[in-house]
């Protein structure tokens, strides 16, 4: 899976750290912690970039370069942080078949944003993502999880309205 | 005791469409309304017709609503509930039904009518968090009798004699590969592991049963894990499927507390308990020997077999891995027998298949029919044709493994076996269906950029193959192939089937070999006359403007982000404006224009 790394300043916080430590604390031991202890971790910071990798692989004693591989393999780590107006566009064969190439095009077009990557304030975030199972509501989008089916690209401008 | 029970379907399709705040509302009407303790709202799992979500069914009348919004709810509670007169504008009527005034109950539509549910028959039937309704349903009846009643051999014995095969895609019998794991039991630590890691993009089967009957997957892991003599589970799920997950934390917390999970069930001495993991988006993880690493915490990449994980699996034990629909048939087996199981289905394929039907059809949902139904049953009758009366033009199954089968294999029984010969493949039960405004070229290409981006990059023949098979198609649909591309991608495409190490690049040219030998017209077609049939491919299409249709009004031209529309001198008869045309050479096809026009002046050619 390519994976563009993160141009936006890391902020994490003492609150989040004491967290990340009780996380792994709780799977000191457990065989194969490390996927669900990068799971929990990014549910703790929202994404994993390097800053969080490395902590993860401090506390826990395992080299970097195996969290990084991790991290990097699957497609649920995201090293980019989600902006405010997290938008993601299902290219599952359903959805795609129906159309969702043309709504991923229209949106980028809109907001002058490519697919995988944040703006630069961090207002809005846009990605194609795998299979949502909403196969019967094709195509689908979802903006910071509400749910939006059944669409046409002329749909997009009145949608993004919605969250300016 | 209830005199009515409202079923409102809470599985993602629906849920995706608001019937969760459905349900909200109406336990909030029903309890303004001084019903509550007569009514009773139950959120089920899928029901399967997930076009016409959210679903409500009405017991004891069976009345079947679809589409229900939030605003009808008052007037269900109202009318229905409380005066006993069904919302006759809000139940389903069948279109092609002679008598459209005829309410249909869910088991009389065409829908339904053909299917036999064994996997899904749970499912929008119980409250999937509800342990005691699914025991209702026969459930953990199965477990104790194969504990109390039936040898571990014996319980190998009836899956080997029922001809279950693997649901997941390969189609391997499910009681050879107990078999295999089931020597020195007792001995040696062994894992039973759930394989509910659904990637094959437009298949929701697996994660309609965990939504929709969870117990069912967990006493079947059970029974397995008596059958060979392991005391631990794994179920890898996706953690794209947060209800799924819920779910099926809610059901091992009830089995465990009702000691059917756990230590000494059923007072037999047999320990046997679960644990969830969950995946975090890599296609390959559905590769058996990908997932066990992953469980492992590892990047999931697959590793050579033999040894096969009967042999050496998770964490270096003998382990048995099986698909959820897999597990969701184990507990009917064992109740009705094998004889009952083996008698539906075809020679080589027993019991049913769940599909998930989608793309251009009707009835988009997820529907489960006895192997050998043809394909034209299972898109036509129970999925109701193809919308806007456009023409059926293929069918895709198993997704990035499978391939596409022509209109002029319709009538094909759907089993394994027939589905390689015609050089598709199972799958997990992806069905999308495709209309003449499908391009094949790109929809092959659509596969292999899946394939590219999940090739775990282990093996050379898959990462550096379906790259190579990519940069040809995109050539193609750029309008720059030449007809010896073809020849090379059959070429490369059968290295890469015989040199990859796993399932998923032995698969990955599937797409383009099948869509090469159906339509090899239309990749022609691209190469020569440098045109998309189907109007898909942006390259090889121009956007133009019917000089005599276009009013002038200037909208097209006030759209374009590229300056490519300009006014020409021409007035069309009967029009005030001149008309105006598009800049081929300008032009960037986004088709901000052809939204805008008015008077649909604007064409794609």
């Amino acid at each position: 899976m390519k994976k563009n790394l993160t141009t936006v300043m890391f902020r994490g916080t003492k609150a989040q750290e004491e967290q990340l430590d009780a996380v792994i604390e709780q799977h000191k031991g457990m065989p194969g912690a490390l996927m669900p202890v990068l799971q929990k971790a990014q549910d703790i910071y929202g994404y994993l970039p390097y800053e969080v990798q490395r902590m993860v692989a401090l506390k826990m004693g395992v080299p970097m370069e195996e969290v990084y591989g991790v991290s990097t393999f699957y497609s649920q780590f995201v090293l980019n942080p989600k902006g405010e107006v997290a938008i993601a566009v299902c290219l599952g064969t359903a959805c795609y078949v129906k159309g969702s190439g043309e709504i991923l095009d229209k949106i980028t077009q809109i907001l002058g944003l490519p697919a995988g990557s944040t703006t630069p304030d961090g207002k809005y975030s846009l990605e194609a993502t795998r299979c949502i199972g909403a196969c019967g509501l094709a195509p689908v989008l979802t903006i910071n999880n509400e749910v939006y089916g059944r669409l046409v690209p002329s749909d997009m401008e009145g949608i993004l309205e919605k969250y300016k | 005791m209830f005199r009515s029970h409202v079923l409102i379907c809470g599985g993602t399709g629906c849920t995706s469409s608001g019937s969760v705040k459905i349900m909200e509302a109406m336990n909030a009407e029903v309890a303004a309304m001084g019903l509550a303790d007569e009514v009773k709202v139950v959120g089920t799992g899928c029901f399967g017709l997930c076009a016409l979500g959210p679903i409500m069914i009405v017991y004891p009348e069976g009345t079947f609503y679809s589409n229900v919004k939030i605003e009808d709810v008052h007037e269900i509670v109202e009318e229905h509930l409380l005066k006993g007169r069904p919302v006759e504008r809000l139940v389903y009527h069948e279109e092609k039904s002679e008598d459209v005034t005829k309410a249909m109950s869910l088991s009389e539509t065409a829908f339904y009518k053909k299917q036999k549910r064994v996997a899904l028959r749970n499912c929008g039937v119980i409250n999937p968090e509800n342990i005691d309704e699914y025991i209702a349903m026969d459930g953990y009846r199965a477990l104790g009798k194969v504990l109390t009643e039936m040898t571990p051999d014996e319980v190998i014995q009836t899956i080997l004699d029922s001809g279950l095969r693997g649901r997941g895609g390969g189609g391997f019998p499910t009681g050879l590969k107990w078999k295999f794991a089931s020597g020195n039991r007792g001995n040696v630590k062994k894992y039973v592991a759930c394989n509910a890691d659904e990637g094959d993009p437009g298949a929701f089967m697996d994660r309609s049963i965990l939504e929709g009957d969870p117990h069912a997957v967990l006493e079947a892991m059970a029974i397995a894990g008596y059958a060979i003599g392991a005391d631990e589970g794994y179920i890898y799920v996706r953690a794209e499927y947060p209800i799924a997950i819920h779910r099926l934390e809610v059901a091992i917390n009830q089995a465990r507390e009702y000691g059917l999970l756990g230590e000494d069930i059923f007072g037999t001495g047999f320990n046997f308990d679960i644990k969830l993991r969950f995946g975090a988006g890599a296609f390959v993880c559905g590769e058996e020997t990908a997932l066990m690493t992953s469980i492992e915490g590892n990047r999931g990449e697959p590793r050579p077999r033999p040894p096969f994980p009967a042999v050496k699996g998770l964490f270096g034990q003998p382990t048995i891995l099986n698909n959820v629909e897999t597990y969701a048939n184990i507990c009917q087996i064992i109740l009705n027998g094998p004889e009952w199981f083996s008698s539906m289905g075809t020679e080589k394929s027993k019991g049913t298949k769940v599909f998930a039907l989608g793309g251009k059809i009707v009835n988009t949902g997820l529907v489960e029919v006895p192997m050998g139904t043809t394909l034209r049953e299972v898109i036509e009758e129970i999925g109701g044709g193809i919308p806007g009366g456009k023409k059926f033009k293929a069918a895709q199954t198993g997704g990035p493994s499978g391939g596409c089968i022509p209109a002029s294999l319709i009538d094909t029984p759907i089993d394994y076996d027939n589905l390689i010969a015609i050089g598709s493949m199972m799958g997990s039960g992806g069905l999308i269906v495709m209309d003449e405004n499908t391009c094949m070229v790109d929809l092959a290409r659509f596969f292999l950029d899946f394939t590219v981006d999940e090739s775990c990059g282990k093996c050379t023949p898959c990462r550096i193959g379906t790259r190579r098979l990519l940069e040809i198609l995109d050539k193609i649909i750029a309008g720059n192939g030449e007809l010896e591309d073809l020849d090379r991608l059959e070429e490369l495409a059968n290295y890469i089937k015989s040199a990859s190490l796993c399932g998923l690049g032995q698969t990955a040219p599937n797409p383009v070999l099948s869509t090469l030998r159906y339509f090899r017209d239309e990749y022609v077609a691209h190469i020569v006359d440098k045109k998309c049939p189907a109007g898909v491919c942006k390259s090889l299409l121009q956007f133009k403007i019917d000089a005599d249709k276009c009013i002038g009004c200037g909208m097209c031209a006030k759209n374009c982000p590229a300056d490519a529309i300009t006014r020409t001198d021409y007035i069309a008869p009967g029009h005030k404006l001149a008309s105006f045309a598009i800049d081929p050479k300008k032009c960037v096809k986004c088709g901000a224009c052809m939204e805008k026009c008015k008077p649909h002046a604007i064409y794609k050619d």
